[in-house]
């Protein structure tokens, strides 16, 4: 039954996936014909940009954390960022592994308002944070949706990277060009940025919602580095890679120290395992 | 069943003798894994990765288990307790990374231990039971996999869960019906993430069920080897322990070294950015992609684009994507060629290393990509090369193929000679 049956359902299912691609082909061909693509070229397809290389001093096997930069990069979230995202995974204490003491945690706890919901009463009311509150939720009546912050960096790809790219690469639309030269205006003349959006693009739909958030010294920073947009999208991109694995550095310690016992332990089975063969042919 | 020269478990000890009279547990373990197990001498590294399988399964348990005491299964907090093991409990992030990356060594492990059974006819007589039990065990860990990727109730598993309980509406009649019983709502919810947590606990102890028969059936003809010729005398054969044990001891250090690198130096490498956003019902990611086990039988899902004659589209890529794991229960009568090694088969040989595996892959790397062209077209085509594969290529290469010679026995090909050839004794 098997041998005799086995066959046509085989040309069965091989016949329906040639059919597919027979009529896909036909749908297809006008297209390539046309572009020399199977798709039709969008504005996204062709602006999007990759996010720019950045560098981070947690990066690679061997990195650890720079305390400074994530406290600029706090600072950066604490001042500006905080008006619209959210940072709920994270608890004011954990502030304390980015070199805060436990004095200045409180102090940062302070200037936040927690809502605490009371069921005896069913209200909620606010009041100042305490060190074990994470960051409260943010009440937000504009535009958009701005994300949660905590996971970012993990929750976009190119991470960091990406986060750096999009706060300092805003553009004018009128007359921009891609790395190829080709202008965007005049290859899709109908996907001018509608009114509340801004073009940016590092974006997924090279139109995002949120305005270019940093200034030149939009915030102040107490070691005295220069707060350029740059300085601060990058310290800020530091500060959310920490957000979104506190655990990172650890990790990688954690990881060198298995992987050197393992390869120890596998040398010795190899070893073993030559000794207990080495009198049998195999 | 075992051969007649296997060790016989001798315990010294009193304790020992008296556990033996009451409960022979020993005894057990030591004909299953220990000295008492007579194993072809000549198996080769792919023979490796069966025990592998076994200890990735009870690495998932132990890992599972304690998650488990501190995940929530319910839809407003389940991402959020997720968050809380990796940055709350102790050691949380490891369990959970060794966890999630563990689900994914178990699945390249069991696919080489599948392509092992291809290469080297495991799955022909007298071994058919034990191939049966594998593409059970197979099922199973597939939904488990998938169950376990909805519980963090991401962006992915949401829409994951959408996509794949929704093939169960493509059904005619009671389809849909079907659907809205397996899920508990017309979508994933509050429902669906509660039963498909208690499922996917569950599950893990099916599969150790299933794997102890697994085992069971392969004490009874005992293992294949890579020249498929059976064992004829106990030169044949070495005790399992400790020759296995030393061989599957190194393997498993190298094994462990690969894992942990990337549980440790790149755990998200597997995954996808969008499983870190909350899952939310009102927005669908842009590309809805399964994890990179699920890649081939996705491929395959998504390339009937057209109606063929009466049957929807939709229709047939269920069916086929069904079907091409349930055509691997019918392999042992497919191939009818009474030599069981691929070393001495040149032209199935062929079609597995130059057809089955190119195919494989190119279904793996349409299903991960976005579904345009042109990686649908190049999935058509691999779809339709993998059914002929096992139901047209395989039963008529095993007619036509004229096989090379075999070796009189295992100890022929180990030594060049043996001894119970020359005495023409051992058929």
């Amino acid at each position: 039954m098997v041998r005799i049956l086995g066959p046509f359902i085989g040309l069965f299912f091989a016949l329906g996936a040639l059919w597919a691609f027979a009529n896909g082909a036909i749908a297809d061909a006008p297209v390539l014909a046309q572009y020399g693509h199977f798709t039709a070229p969008t504005a996204e397809t062709v602006f999007h940009k990759e996010p720019e290389a950045l560098r981070l001093q947690s990066d690679g096997p061997f990195g650890t954390w720079n305390k400074e930069q994530l406290q600029r990069g706090f600072a950066v979230y604490d001042n500006v960022c905080k008006a619209c995202h959210s940072l709920s995974h994270v608890s004011f204490r954990d502030l304390e592994q980015i070199g805060y003491s436990e004095a200045e945690v409180k102090a940062i706890a302070k200037t936040y308002q927690v809502p605490h919901y009371n069921a005896a009463t069913g209200e909620v009311a606010t009041a100042d944070g305490k060190p074990t509150d994470h960051f409260p939720p943010v009440v937000y009546a504009g535009q958009g949706s701005p994300p949660d912050l905590s996971l970012i960096t993990k929750a976009r790809e190119g991470g960091a990277a990406y986060v750096h790219s999009l706060l300092t690469g805003y553009a004018d639309q009128a007359g921009y060009k891609n790395d190829k030269g080709q202008e965007l205006l005049k290859m899709f003349p109908d996907i001018k940025t509608p009114d509340g959006l801004h073009f940016n693009p590092y974006f997924a739909n090279l139109n995002i919602a949120m305005p270019p958030p940093l200034t030149d010294d939009a915030v102040t920073y107490s070691d005295g580095t220069k707060a350029t947009v740059d300085q601060e999208a990058q310290d800020v991109a530091a500060f959310l890679t920490w957000t979104a694995e506190p655990s990172l550095v650890k990790r990688h310690q954690v990881g060198w120290a298995v992987l050197g016992f393992l390869l120890f332990a596998t040398v010795l089975a190899y070893m073993s395992k030559r000794t207990i063969w080495a009198e049998k042919e195999h | 069943m075992s051969f007649p020269w296997a060790n016989e478990y001798k315990p010294s000890h009193p304790l020992m003798q008296w556990l033996d009279e009451k409960l022979p547990l020993p005894r057990f373990v030591y004909n299953a894994i220990g000295a008492g197990y007579p194993v072809p001498r000549n198996l080769s590294y792919w023979y490796n990765f069966g025990v592998l399988a076994g200890v990735c399964l009870v690495l998932q348990i132990i890992t599972g288990v304690v998650l488990a005491m501190h995940y929530a299964a319910d839809s407003t907090v389940a991402f959020n307790s997720t968050e809380h093991i990796m940055r709350d409990v102790n050691w949380g992030w490891m369990l959970r990374y060794m966890h999630a990356n563990g689900a994914s060594a178990f699945f390249v492990v069991i696919y080489v231990h599948i392509f092992r059974g291809f290469l080297f006819g495991s799955y022909k007589a007298p071994r058919e039971m034990i191939w049966l039990l594998g593409v059970v065990i197979f099922l199973l860990m597939m939904a488990t996999a998938f169950m376990g990727y909805v519980l963090p109730w991401g962006q992915m598993s949401f829409w994951g869960a959408q996509v794949i309980t929704g093939l169960f509406s493509a059904i005619p009649i009671v389809g849909d019906a079907l659907h809205t019983w397996l899920l508990g709502g017309f979508a994933p919810g509050q429902a669906a993430l509660n039963r498909f947590f208690s499922l996917h606990f569950l599950l893990p102890f099916v599969i150790v069920g299933a794997v102890i028969l697994h085992i069971w059936a392969l004490h009874i003809p005992g293992s294949t080897n890579p020249t498929g010729v059976e064992v004829k005398s106990e030169s044949d054969t070495v005790p399992f322990h400790p020759y296995y044990t030393a061989k599957d001891g190194f393997g498993l250090g190298v094994f462990l070294l690969v894992y942990c690198a990337i549980v440790y130096f790149a755990p998200n490498m597997l995954g996808h950015p969008d499983n870190y956003i909350p899952a939310n019902p009102m927005q669908t990611p842009a590309e809805i992609v399964p994890e990179w086990y699920f890649w081939p039988f996705y491929a395959i899902l998504r390339s009937f684009t057209f109606d063929f004659f009466f049957i929807p589209a939709k229709l047939m890529g269920v069916m086929a994507m069904f079907a091409s794991i349930l055509v691997w229960f019918f392999l042992p009568w497919l191939d009818t060629s009474p030599v069981r090694s691929t070393k001495y088969r040149p032209l199935l040989r062929k079609f597995i290393w130059f057809g089955l595996l190119p195919c494989v892959i190119v279904l793996g790397y349409c299903g991960g990509s976005p579904a345009h062209e042109p990686f649908v077209m190049a999935a058509q085509i691999a779809t339709a090369y993998y059914f002929l594969h096992f139901l047209v290529i395989l039963p008529v290469v095993s007619l036509i193929e004229r096989p090379e010679p075999l070796p009189f026995s295992i100890t022929e090909s180990v030594l060049g000679k043996d001894e119970h050839a020359v005495l023409g004794q051992g058929n």
